[in-house]
């Protein structure tokens, strides 16, 4: 029940946005975030956005994973 | 296409982690996986098969409808009955049986019992219907009930009269401290539940590594976030080391969602709560604080549940502690299947007993 899908923030209204998943527009609520943007990846869960991507490290787990780095 | 997640799907790279994972593992290792989400990724994509014979992935306690009670369930059930209300609630409890019925039944009744996606659903019902009362069961951990505390901010701020919450939100922290402090616990490490931890942060756990000797690792949700969860935990199970670590840094962070955080803190206060299995846990459940308790449909409703016994036979609570695997129980798949569910573990689709059956054992 703690699923959460990760998508893209395109328009933001207040404390409302949409969310594209997969193709698919969302609207998520943004009271969970400090300070979200457009184009910014988040964590959507129930409607609610309760935390951004880092793609940084999101990288770092890929170079784990192809041998580039430890664990 | 779907970024961050087909990433960490990649069955060529699986296979090579297990093979890692096999190759250090020596010893007999159980792990357990606290989150229901993740016991169905592990069962989904065959992880226990792949891993090697040492490592033994048990099911915990974290898929908050099988936690919830018989008591809770009753509660429910008795909110369906209310005239000129509505139950709104997530599909995964729309099916779990109470003593004698579920509030699927309730609505083949006549009761109107609506099934949403978000705790802001409800809100929208409730502008648009304001001369009924819409009554939100409020069930999960701490990454559901920021979004619960924050609808429950705009209920107070916009005015709206006839919006209340069922609070049977939890928490983790304690619930972990009575499965592993129990002296029949074989448990030697945890995969930590990845969006509990968005909003609590790495730092929730540091009492389990500390004071109960248990490594911990946070995990996403994809077979490779989970394989590499298992491989840090049992490279350091092998060299004696008790840790602390995050595989799901992309999404988790050492103090959480602070903002989260704070909501939660300004609209629910900590108080005991019941768990299927387990009994009450001191400090584990959450209440509305005085301030937000108009809102409460404890205190709206009158509603009276008369003593209520989980079914005996059900070993659902030793399996979310635990001490059994869903084939341990006389009822799995003879009495009690997807269409015949007797105890909530069945029903939920992150349950134990859903995943084994429809994945295998």
């Amino acid at each position: 029940m703690c699923w959460s899908v990760p998508g893209k923030i395109i328009k933001i209204d207040g404390n409302v946005s949409t969310v594209e998943i997969a193709g698919v527009k969302k609207e998520v609520h943004l009271d969970l975030l400090e300070d979200a943007r457009i184009g910014e990846y988040v964590l959507v869960h129930a409607g609610y956005a309760i935390q951004k991507v880092d793609e940084e490290k999101a990288k770092f787990t890929i170079d784990f994973f192809n041998g580039k780095n430890d664990a | 296409m779907l970024k961050y997640v087909d990433e960490y799907r990649n069955a060529e790279l699986a296979g090579e982690l297990s093979q890692k994972i096999k190759g250090i593992s020596t010893r007999p290792f159980n792990i357990m996986e606290v989150c229901g989400g993740h016991t169905m990724s592990i069962r989904k994509s065959g992880i226990q098969k792949i891993v090697g014979g040492h490592i033994n992935l048990v099911s915990g306690p974290g898929c908050p409808v099988c936690v919830t009670s018989i008591e809770d369930i009753e509660k429910i059930i008795a909110l369906s009955e209310e005239k000129n209300a509505a139950i709104a609630t997530f599909g995964d409890l729309f099916y779990v049986p109470g003593k004698k019925k579920s509030l699927a039944d309730k609505k083949a009744e006549g009761s109107d019992v609506r099934i949403v996606y978000s705790v802001s659903d409800v809100l929208k019902f409730a502008k648009k219907e304001p001369g009924k009362d819409f009554i939100f069961i409020s069930i999960g951990f701490e990454t559901t009930t920021p979004t619960v505390a924050a609808a429950v901010k705009q209920a107070k701020e916009e005015n709206i009269k006839n919006f209340f919450i069922l609070s049977l939100n939890k928490t983790m922290p304690n619930a972990l401290r009575a499965v592993l402090a129990h002296e029949n616990s074989k448990i030697d490490a945890l995969i930590c539940p990845g969006h509990v931890s968005t909003i609590t942060g790495t730092e929730m756990y540091k009492f389990l590594v500390e004071k109960l000797g248990v490594s911990c690792c946070i995990s996403g949700f994809e077979p490779l976030d989970i394989l590499r969860a298992i491989y840090v935990l049992t490279e350091n199970f092998e060299k004696g080391r008790k840790v602390l670590a995050n595989a799901y840094e992309r999404a988790v962070r050492e103090k959480g969602n602070i903002k989260a955080k704070l909501i939660m803190e300004e609209v629910f206060a900590e108080s005991d709560a019941s768990w299927r299995g387990f009994g009450v846990i001191p400090g584990s459940g959450l209440r509305l604080k005085k301030e937000y308790s108009s809102f409460d449909a404890e205190k709206h409703f009158d509603i009276e549940i008369k003593n209520v016994k989980e079914n005996p036979e059900c070993k659902c609570g030793d399996i979310l502690r635990g001490f059994n695997k869903p084939a341990d129980c006389s009822l799995f798949k003879t009495a009690c299947t997807p269409d015949t569910p007797k105890g909530a573990c069945m029903v939920s689709s992150e349950g134990a007993c859903a995943a084994w059956y429809r994945y295998g054992e």
